[in-house]
């Protein structure tokens, strides 16, 4: 008999985070294998499901970073550490962390884009000694809008970080600027050989990219996450399709060379 | 094995069949069209089998049998999760060659691209197929270009034959019921068209490049993004997940998946408000792609099987196999650009 991938599991919310009125850090019950910038489908039965990144991995437990943006969303907010939320997932393939290791990386991220790519970063945070060097790039909108706060107070020892706003108010102590202002100001030993990883909105990923070819990586050290309406999460609903490409399924991470045939 | 058949046969053996089996064919809706006095062929469940319409193409595909535009997934009450449960009977469906063709594409994305749909799947099995020949190609048919006006992967075929009907039968549990309500055996091939009306050439050398040419840009005007063509195609697939809760008891719902079409606003939406194929040519352009270029690309045949029923429902008279005649010019279009 067909195993019923649509029926969700319930798991129960640990702990709540919370970085912004809109943006709140769902720690949820987990034992399972699962990697950075794989997905879950979180649901609210009378509600619906929503896809959701993973941002973080722990023991026994997942981190879902969740924007509050529409029906399901609103409803999971009003629920608290002891509540449990319906999964189903894994799925995607989500990023390998062993094809970065002993390599410069390069992590650039806009806003919740950077929940995909969290748990890669997180993963050199705490074993620096399997990377050569790590830069990581994330941009907000305005210092309102920083996700992980806790997080970059932590990791700005252990890697270059860049935390940058579009726009802050004038005596901000923020650097304001896009993120691809920062690629050519890069240090790397060698770009031929680093690789890159870029999330975030599409306009911005496609800017990113061109500044990361320009500053002289290769496009198959280029990795990006992207984001589509993944509705049922295995390949079956079509609202993820491009080209022949089933962003849930293939993706939601490609490689650059792959990437940039993807034409929506 | 083939048998001729009285008409009073076929209605016995249908009996015989409708005790583990609905039985789903196109039949006449009186006054359902979408004009006034006309009516609409559509698919139903039938007794007997003079409800089966052969001398008209059917406004929509048995595909709605396998995949119902909206299909209960579980029910919801508190916090427990019941699933929708199936069909207590299998079903037979009577459908052209093209349709049964289409069966193969609706398998392979719903058995073989990632996991297997388990809803799919446990209807799936316990279907049976009636091919119904094809004697004349209808209006915008263009089975024999696509090569889906031929197919033997039937399990049983049935067609007019001057005073009765003649059977062909592949269906090894049918065969004594067939002997015992036939009037002699005899050799049946079901008829097949080998001419339409409507011709299509798919260029060798289509990309994803052509979605640069110009071709599209008519669409963006003259579509009206309704997604009837996706509802009557036989080979789209699509579905929203839909939950609801009833009016009168909050505390209980369901999750439905409800057909979905590449064309209608909506579609591509994620959180946030972002989207992607905003212009109507932009989505005719992702849609005709798939049936012609990409869905081959993936799994090696193509997605259109040529029934013309797109080209049938367009209120807009765009006409599906004129844009993949486009396609050629469209190509050199594209290369001159790069050139």
């Amino acid at each position: 008999m067909t195993h019923n991938e649509y029926k969700p599991f319930l798991a129960e919310i640990k702990d709540v985070i919370k970085h912004t009125d809109k943006e709140y850090t769902f720690r949820l019950t987990y034992e399972g294998a699962v990697k950075p910038g794989q997905f879950f489908e979180v649901s609210i039965p009378k509600y619906g499901e929503a896809p959701i990144s993973v941002c973080g991995i722990n023991d026994g437990t997942v981190d879902l970073t969740i924007r509050r943006v529409g029906k399901v969303t609103n409803e999971i907010f009003a629920h608290r550490a002891g509540d449990r939320l319906f999964l189903r997932g894994p799925y995607g393939n989500g990023f390998d962390v062993g094809s970065y290791k002993n390599k410069e990386l390069v992590i650039v991220a806009g806003g919740t884009g950077f929940s995909p790519v969290r748990g890669v970063v997180e993963y050199f945070a705490r074993h620096t000694q399997d990377i050569k060097g790590l830069t990581l790039i994330v941009g907000f909108k305005t210092p309102a809008d920083i996700l992980f706060r806790e997080d970059f107070a932590v990791w700005k020892d252990k890697m270059q970080l860049i935390l940058t706003v579009d726009q802050a108010e004038e005596g901000s102590s923020y650097q304001v600027g896009l993120v691809t202002d920062y690629i050519p100001k890069l240090s790397l030993k060698n770009a031929e050989t680093a690789e890159a990883i870029v999330v975030g909105p599409p306009v911005m990923i496609h800017f990113t990219t061109l500044a990361l070819l320009k500053a002289g990586f290769r496009e198959e050290n280029i990795w990006v996450s992207m984001e589509r309406k993944m509705c049922c999460g295995i390949g079956k609903c079509g609202h993820c399709k491009v080209n022949d490409t089933y962003i849930c399924l293939d993706g939601p991470v490609f490689n650059f060379t792959k990437s940039r045939e993807l034409i929506d | 094995m083939g048998f001729f058949l009285a008409k009073d046969g076929v209605n016995a053996v249908l009996e015989r069949w409708r005790d583990d089996y609905l039985i789903y064919a196109p039949v006449r809706m009186a006054g359902g069209g979408p004009y006034s006095d006309t009516d609409s062929i559509q698919y139903g469940q039938i007794h007997r089998v003079e409800e089966i319409v052969y001398d008209q193409k059917s406004r929509y595909s048995f595909k709605e049998i396998l995949l119902p535009l909206s299909q209960t997934l579980f029910f919801f009450t508190e916090d427990q999760i019941k699933e929708a449960e199936e069909l207590k009977k299998g079903a037979i469906i009577f459908l052209r060659s093209c349709d049964l063709h289409a069966v193969k594409r609706l398998d392979q994305v719903y058995l073989q691209n990632g996991f297997e749909d388990y809803y799919y799947q446990r209807l799936r099995k316990r279907v049976k197929f009636v091919l119904m020949g094809c004697q004349k190609a209808f209006e915008n048919c263009f089975c024999v270009d696509m090569q889906t006006n031929i197919i033997d992967t039937y399990d049983a075929s049935l067609e007019e034959n001057g005073d009765g009907y003649v059977m062909d039968n592949h269906c090894a549990e049918w065969e004594s019921l067939l002997s015992k309500y036939s009037l002699r055996q005899l050799d049946v091939r079901p008829s097949h068209v080998t001419e339409t009306n409507v011709h299509v050439e798919i260029p060798p050398g289509v990309s994803i490049d052509v979605a640069k040419s110009k071709m599209w840009d008519e669409y963006d005007g003259r579509c009206i993004n309704c997604g009837r063509c996706n509802f009557v195609c036989p080979t789209c697939t699509c579905f929203t997940m839909q939950d609801i809760f009833y009016t009168d008891n909050g505390k209980v719902g369901e999750r439905r998946r409800v057909a979905a079409s590449c064309m209608v606003d909506g579609y591509t939406d994620v959180a946030g408000g972002g989207s992607y194929r905003k212009k109507n040519g932009e989505r005719m352009r992702f849609k005709v792609l798939h049936k012609v270029y990409d869905f081959k690309k993936r799994f090696g045949y193509h997605m259109c099987v040529g029934c013309g029923r797109c080209d049938d429902i367009c209120p807009e008279y765009i006409s599906f196999s004129h844009c993949i005649n486009k396609l050629g010019s469209a190509v050199k279009e594209v290369d001159g650009n790069d050139a």
